[in-house]
């Protein structure tokens, strides 16, 4: 019976990682770029929500909506200010400068609230809980948490498929210059693109500090989280990425279960299998996709 | 460009490819002589000096070894710290549990971070950009994790080198500074001739248009592999270096992402994709690293400047004088020098990595 818990645990913790991988996927799928800053941008989101919180009393659900719109502001001028230049500057470059964002970010963070771990409360919600069964139990948190999770990659897979902007998105990551072409405006494209992704990072970074404690290291921790989430669940398709946060989470939860030190190695270690058994699967097909793969 | 549309009309026009030019074989002489000279540093010099040019070596290491996986194969790591911290602990592993000889299980160590790099490499060379950056990344948690469970290996709270305290500080220092030394030399020599043979013109082709470049029978995975594995030897030296220069060692601290932070750093400053910047980039951050490395701004320094020279002057500093002077003091490709007329092209020292 503990094994189903770790494993209904596991799919809640894998929401937080579909959150935080929702927008490193959208971007992915854009703009062709890993932002190796995702994870920090989101524990920047987590460390605003703190401020808000410790300023104003209120609980961390109200900093949510002003976090989440100026981490919006924030992925718009991050864009259109340096993502833009590296992105002209060639397809390693957007690399050289995330990286460099992350290290700034993570030494500014420390300096500004000292390597001592924080956490955002989740309020009455995080300390009540439902017992189903004799000895599975959940709390209303975590299935708040899936459920943003789900709704935020649903709107964002309608907003993608449904309306005008999200067809200029899709046409723009198929092809700029065509894109161009036909009248749209591929900067404005790629702007909206990021200003969602850090958006949406934020407010995943906001969920995982009400999960677990964060400190101004977490951000290459939950970078890694939600590449492997991408990775494991496929790139560029965003149910797929949800799948991969919860086989990701569920992976971490037994893993655990096991042993409470194994939580990231098993993680890590299924990411790794999913990359093993692509590679195994491309190189069999070789013959016939080389052309398209090389 | 003038002088290749000057030459148009002359039906023939006898040309020759050069590699040396007196300024470069010159260079190489001195650069020789400096590397003997330097031997002699631990007779004259004070044990503070030594221990700083050892540090200094180790990061020429490690941003000549980056600049090889970057600037040549198009392959941008975020993760060489594993191989930093597989030969630090491999070291001891062997010079503490198995009682070899410090110096000898510091060697073997770095053969084994080499060793490492070829399954590690067949799993993450399949991977392309941001993919290839965090799948290194993620490897290096992985071995960091795996240490801190090994409780003879200190776990998470470190473990000290007791071998070396069998030298006196004086002795330590100096067959450290030598070994870092030696280790410098080797490796860069081996660089040098790699990218003058045949694979190194392959591996730029291979950075510059994978898929052309495989149309045309380069062995890309293999290319690759030399300088993953290349790269893992380096840095494996470089973490056992770091062992002898620190005498202790913590997982988080030796397996620290701050290290490809400065690999970056010193590439992108020096000169991505160009044999002498990297060199260049590891004196700016020495110097930097013993004027300011204690401001708790550091990093934010680091990073910023690094973001700067990538958007702003991509050939970093080195890249940009042989842009400007068109000379280049250790040549690992070849120019096309028309007989009586000046050098045409500059056919190696390609753009920056980054298209």
């Amino acid at each position: 019976m503990t094994w189903v818990n770790s494993i209904v645990h596991g799919i809640f913790l894998g929401g937080v990682y579909a959150l935080l991988a929702a927008g490193l996927s959208l971007m992915f799928g854009v703009m062709r770029i890993i932002n190796l800053a995702h994870g920090s941008l989101a524990l920047v989101g987590a460390y605003a929500a703190y401020v808000f919180v410790e300023h104003t009393g209120l609980s961390a659900y109200a900093a949510i909506p002003p976090v989440v719109l100026g981490m919006f502001v924030v992925g718009y001028l991050l864009q259109r200010t340096m993502l833009e230049r590296s992105l002209r500057a060639g397809v390693l470059v957007p690399l050289l400068t995330t990286f460099g964002l992350l290290v700034i970010i993570g030494n500014l963070l420390e300096r500004i609230f000292s390597p001592d771990p924080k956490s955002l409360n989740p309020g009455v919600l995080g300390t009540t809980t439902w017992q189903i069964t004799g000895t599975l139990s959940i709390s209303p948190f975590e299935v708040l948490e899936l459920g943003v999770a789900v709704l935020v990659l649903g709107v964002l897979q309608l907003y993608l498929t449904r309306t005008r902007m999200g067809r200029e998105l899709r046409a723009t990551s198929e092809d700029p210059d065509t894109a161009e072409l036909v009248g749209i405006d591929s900067r404005a494209v790629y702007a909206r693109a990021a200003a969602i992704a850090v958006g949406t990072a934020a407010l995943a970074g906001i969920f995982f500090g009400m999960r677990s404690s964060f400190d101004p290291s977490s951000g290459p921790t939950e970078l890694i989280y939600a590449f492997e989430a991408v990775v494991i669940g496929g790139l560029g398709s965003l149910w797929g990425t949800l799948v991969g946060g919860i086989v990701l989470g569920v992976a971490q939860t037994i893993g655990a279960q096991i042993d409470p030190q194994y939580f990231d190695l098993a993680g890590h270690l299924v990411f790794l299998v999913v990359l093993l058994v692509r590679a195994a699967i491309e190189s069999g097909a070789i013959g016939s996709t080389r052309g398209v793969t090389a | 460009m003038s002088s290749a549309t000057g030459t148009g009309s002359v039906p023939v026009r006898r040309a020759r490819v050069q590699r040396w030019n007196p300024l470069s074989l010159g260079f190489c002489c001195a650069l020789v002589g400096l590397v003997v000279a330097l031997a002699f540093v631990p007779v004259v010099m004070s044990e503070n000096a030594m221990q700083k040019l050892t540090t200094l070596y180790i990061l020429v290491i490690m941003a000549a070894m980056w600049n090889a996986l970057a600037g040549y194969g198009g392959l941008v790591s975020v993760g060489q710290q594993a191989f930093i911290g597989i030969a630090a602990y491999g070291a001891i592993f062997l010079g503490h549990q198995h009682t070899v000889e410090p110096f000898l299980a510091m060697l073997l160590a770095a053969l084994i971070a080499g060793v490492i790099a070829i399954p590690v490499g067949l799993i993450v060379l399949n991977l392309r950009g941001g993919a290839f950056a965090i799948g290194t990344w993620v490897i290096a948690e992985i071995f960091a994790i795996l240490v801190a469970f090994d409780s003879k290996l200190g776990a998470g709270t470190g473990i000290s080198f007791l071998e070396l305290n069998f030298f006196t500080p004086r002795h330590l220092l100096e067959y450290t500074y030598w070994s870092a030394l030696g280790s410098t030399a080797v490796l860069l020599l081996i660089l040098f001739i790699l990218l003058r043979t045949r694979l190194g013109a392959s591996l730029q082709a291979i950075r510059d248009d994978e898929g052309a470049a495989a149309s045309v029978g380069t062995r890309v995975m293999l290319g690759k592999g030399i300088l993953f594995v290349l790269a893992g030897l380096g840095c494996g030296a470089a973490g056992a270096l770091t062992l002898a220069n620190q005498l202790f060692i913590q997982p988080d601290s030796i397996f620290s992402v701050n290290y490809s932070a400065l690999m970056i750093f010193m590439v992108l400053v020096g000169g991505i994709g160009t044999f002498e910047g990297p060199i260049i980039g590891a004196i700016v951050l020495f110097v930097i690293q013993n004027e300011v490395g204690d401001h708790w701004w550091y990093y934010t320094l680091l990073g910023s400047v690094a973001i700067a020279f990538a958007l702003f002057l991509p050939r970093g500093l080195w890249g940009t004088v042989v842009d400007r002077y068109n000379v280049r003091l250790l040549p690992v490709g070849y120019r096309l020098r028309l007989l009586g007329g000046p050098a045409l092209a500059k056919s190696e020292e390609p753009e920056p990595a980054a298209d």
